[in-house]
């Protein structure tokens, strides 16, 4: 673990990117705190620039305090980024696991079955999914997830499909393990390392798509996000400037974060590649 | 009430009312020729009325065809291809003459059969607004070609208002006749008697019209063209009136926040007169099957909760006024005097307290269900503010987006709790008030009494107001129907609409009528 962390903390940018990934679950994990009052609620007149009448960041169309939006919609975004990509990577990894362990026509079918969902374009069939189903939070982490999962079935399937053929694989399965087993207690372990650093990455993807369906209006109404503030702020960037700038920075940096944090868990997890590159 | 049946009287017997135009615009000479530029929002699917009677092609339609009349800011009828009328005594016959060398843009003149083909047949057929009136004809005939006499089965007080363009357009027999009305040849190349003929429609870029030269009215119209443009985004209609690539916007062209920013151009003027005869009036759509929806009391309380002026100032920037009652302000019939209770958020607790809807733990009394109107942001927006606004009497919307298309069906078949709603009025409360509050109309249709409010002294004074041949007597009737709704609060009326007319200086006589921009801008002219 120690070792972890020393590889970890040699790429500076990913020490950065934590930095501000644990300031905004601090912001989250505390907005009830800062921000008591609904981020809803109308608490000075309207376009108030920031820092007059105790707004922050300013006030929007209908006097709600931008910055308290921030702070409740961060916990919306990092919600909405989190429970997607656990689902994605639920479908993913056993779809992945399952076509690379088993190989043959069950892979055949399950790699086409992937690469239908590949070939439409993943935002257009996000659109689609939360239409369909009426914009909800339910609704928006389910498009996501469905969108999201191919990569992550094709990254583990090549992983299991190398490691299968390896020495501990074949020594289990000559000792009578069930197949399961091995998949379970033997090959998935060995291919953590890339599905963490992708899952990072697929956080970062998540809370890009949210906002952007919420900037499209696609958004869950009763539920306040960075995307619905760009997307509000957006139509009277002219008139009140940072009713768009402070959430799309809050976003800017968050994806940011992300990004740097997963480059320094692949650092950190494949030591021989960190250093090819260094 | 201004409108009486002498005062009808009067109007036809002078030979030419002085049109508010001509009044405005004295001191600058008419000067001939110009195009003027404008905008178009959204594209129309065709500019056929009657076939199609949205709102662009009203505003377009309107420069090609004419009625018999057209209305003032009051409402008082002004003569268009009638030249003068008369009603009888008792209310029942109704007799037009019309403008001698009226020609339609193919060279035919257009005669009383054109203007009886137009009632009887085609927007009885196409309208279901005019089929609902027109059905009340019991017979029309032409004593000459220059006269049409309508008797009724029963008097109609509102009648004239029906002989406005966006509601019936005069269209030519012989291009009609003996065919389908929406696929007939002419649909694609609309004919008609106004000042400007069509010429080119590239869809999806612009549609033009040119000067009529035939004209009924000599030396008009003054300008030699129109052309809308189509500028699908917000923000580019913004910038051609801003920088004078157009010369005028109208209608849902400009967004209400852009308005204050125009508002400071010296080149420019803002406009929100000329929607009196349509007088939008914008309500809280209220489901009364849904308890507590049901209980007068809530409906008040909610009302009280709602601070209308900051909607018309905060989020219409201006353009509007806050909702006073039923009828809208503009509308014949309006009574002053009877005024919704104002906006008091402790009083509108102490109602909901006495309804029995107690608050629970986390303050909350009933939770409903709210369908925001789908028809861009700012409608969103006022859905959030109402959310606040019943937050603090301890109701709680949850809110649930949707199409246009799913909104229509929605109210349509009863499947909401509460939404947004706005109706236009078409100038008398028979027409355009009548048919949200009766019990007969309480149908599975969008716009009609969707909300399923019942009350038979409702229904009775608004029969009553309906067949009523005398205007004091139909205001006595509406008078206690607005007194009785504003206390029953059916629907939690917002504000009344309005909707930005913006021009360049240059241009003159734009808005001189209830109709606004629906007008034929014969009168209209470009100062060098």
């Amino acid at each position: 673990m120690m070792d972890f962390w020393r590889r970890f903390r040699r790429n500076r940018g990913a020490v950065v990117g934590l930095c501000i990934l644990v300031l905004v679950l601090l912001l989250s994990a505390t907005a009830s705190l800062l921000f008591p009052d609904s981020p809803w609620d109308m608490a000075a007149a309207p376009f108030m620039p920031p820092g007059e009448m105790g707004m922050l960041l300013g006030s929007d169309s209908l006097g709600r305090d931008v910055a308290a939006g921030i702070a409740h919609g961060a916990r919306i975004s990092l919600l909405v980024g989190a429970v997607s990509t656990a689902a994605a990577l639920l479908i993913g990894v056993t779809l992945g696991a399952i076509a690379g362990y088993a190989g043959g026509i069950v892979d055949d079918a399950l790699m086409r079955f992937t690469e239908f969902f590949q070939t439409i374009p993943s935002f257009v069939f996000a659109i689609l999914l939360v239409a369909i189903f009426s914009p909800s939070i339910g609704s928006i982490v389910f498009a996501i997830a469905v969108v999201s999962w191919p990569p992550v079935a094709r990254v583990v399937r090549a992983e299991v499909l190398s490691l299968r053929s390896r020495e501990f694989v074949q020594a289990a399965e000559v000792l009578g393990k069930a197949p399961l087993a091995i998949l379970l207690t033997d090959v998935l372990p060995n291919a953590l390392s890339p599905i963490i650093v992708l899952s990072s990455l697929m956080v970062a993807t998540a809370i890009l798509t949210e906002s952007a369906l919420s900037f499209l209006g696609l958004g869950d109404p009763n539920l306040m996000t960075w995307g619905f503030l760009i997307g509000a702020g957006r139509s009277v960037i002219r008139i009140a400037w940072w009713m768009s700038v402070f959430p799309g920075l809050a976003i800017f940096l968050t994806v940011l974060a992300l990004n740097l944090v997963g480059e320094g868990l692949s650092d950190a997890l494949n030591p021989r590649l960190a250093r090819r590159r260094a | 009430m201004a409108f009486s049946r002498r005062g009808l009287m009067a109007a036809a017997g002078a030979p030419v009312l002085m049109r508010v135009a001509d009044a405005l615009a004295q001191g600058i000479q008419p000067r001939r020729g110009g195009i003027l530029q404008t905008i178009l929002t959204p594209e129309p699917p065709i500019l056929q009325l009657g076939v199609n009677n949205q709102g662009p092609t009203l505003v377009a339609a309107s420069k090609m065809f004419q009625s018999l009349l057209t209305f003032s800011p009051t409402l008082e009828p002004i003569p268009v291809l009638a030249k003068s009328w008369e009603v009888s005594g008792d209310g029942r016959e109704y007799v037009f003459r019309l403008q001698d060398n009226v020609k339609f843009h193919d060279g035919t003149p257009m005669t009383a059969d054109d203007v009886i083909f137009s009632i009887m047949r085609f927007h009885m057929e196409l309208a279901p607004r005019a089929r609902a009136i027109f059905q009340m004809i019991d017979s029309a005939t032409a004593p000459d070609p220059l006269t049409v006499r309508l008797t009724l089965k029963q008097p109609f007080q509102p009648f004239l208002l029906m002989f406005e363009v966006t509601a019936c357009c005069i269209v030519s027999k012989r291009l009609f006749d003996g065919q389908d009305f929406r696929t007939a040849p002419t649909v694609q190349r609309p004919v008609g008697t106004g000042p400007f003929r069509f010429v080119e429609w590239q869809r999806g870029n612009f549609v033009r019209l040119e000067r009529f030269e035939e004209y009924w009215k000599p030396g008009q119209p003054y300008l030699d063209g129109i052309i809308y443009r189509i500028v699908p985004d917000s923000q580019s209609r913004r910038l051609a009136i801003e920088t004078g690539q157009v010369q005028m916007t109208q209608a849902n062209d400009i967004e209400p926040f852009d308005v204050p920013g125009l508002r400071q151009r010296p080149n420019l003027t803002v406009e929100t007169k000329g929607w009196e005869y349509f007088s939008p009036l914008s309500w809280m759509e209220i489901n009364h099957r849904v308890a507590p929806l049901g209980d007068p009391r809530v409906r008040r309380a909610m009302s009280m909760a709602i601070d209308r002026n900051f909607i018309t100032n905060r989020l219409w920037f201006g353009v509007g006024k806050p909702a006073t009652n039923p009828i809208a302000s503009t509308t014949r019939f309006h009574d002053t005097a009877v005024k919704i209770a104002g906006h008091d958020v402790r009083t509108a607790n102490q109602l909901l307290d006495a309804a029995g809807l107690r608050p629970n733990a986390q303050g909350i009394r009933a939770t409903l269900k709210h369908i925001p109107l789908p028809y861009g942001e700012i409608w969103t927006r006022l859905s959030e503010y109402l959310r606040q606004s019943m937050r603090q009497i301890g109701i709680q919307l949850e809110m649930e987006s949707v199409d246009a298309g799913s909104w229509a069906r929605r109210i349509g078949n009863w499947e909401y709790e509460t939404s947004v709603n706005f109706v236009y009025q078409y100038g008398d409360p028979t027409l355009g008030v009548e048919r949200t509050y009766v019990s007969s109309n309480i149908q599975r249709v969008t716009f009609t009494n969707t909300g399923g409010y019942a009350n038979p002294r409702v229904d009775e004074l608004f029969l009553a107001a309906r067949s009523a041949a005398d205007a004091t007597e139909r205001q006595r009737a509406f008078t206690d129907a607005q007194k009785i709704l504003v206390e029953e609060v059916p629907q939690i009326w917002l504000t009344e609409l309005a909707f930005p007319t913006i021009h360049d200086k240059k241009l003159n006589n734009v808005i001189t009528t209830g109709v606004g921009v629906h007008t034929s801008f014969d009168d209209v002219f470009l100062a060098g």
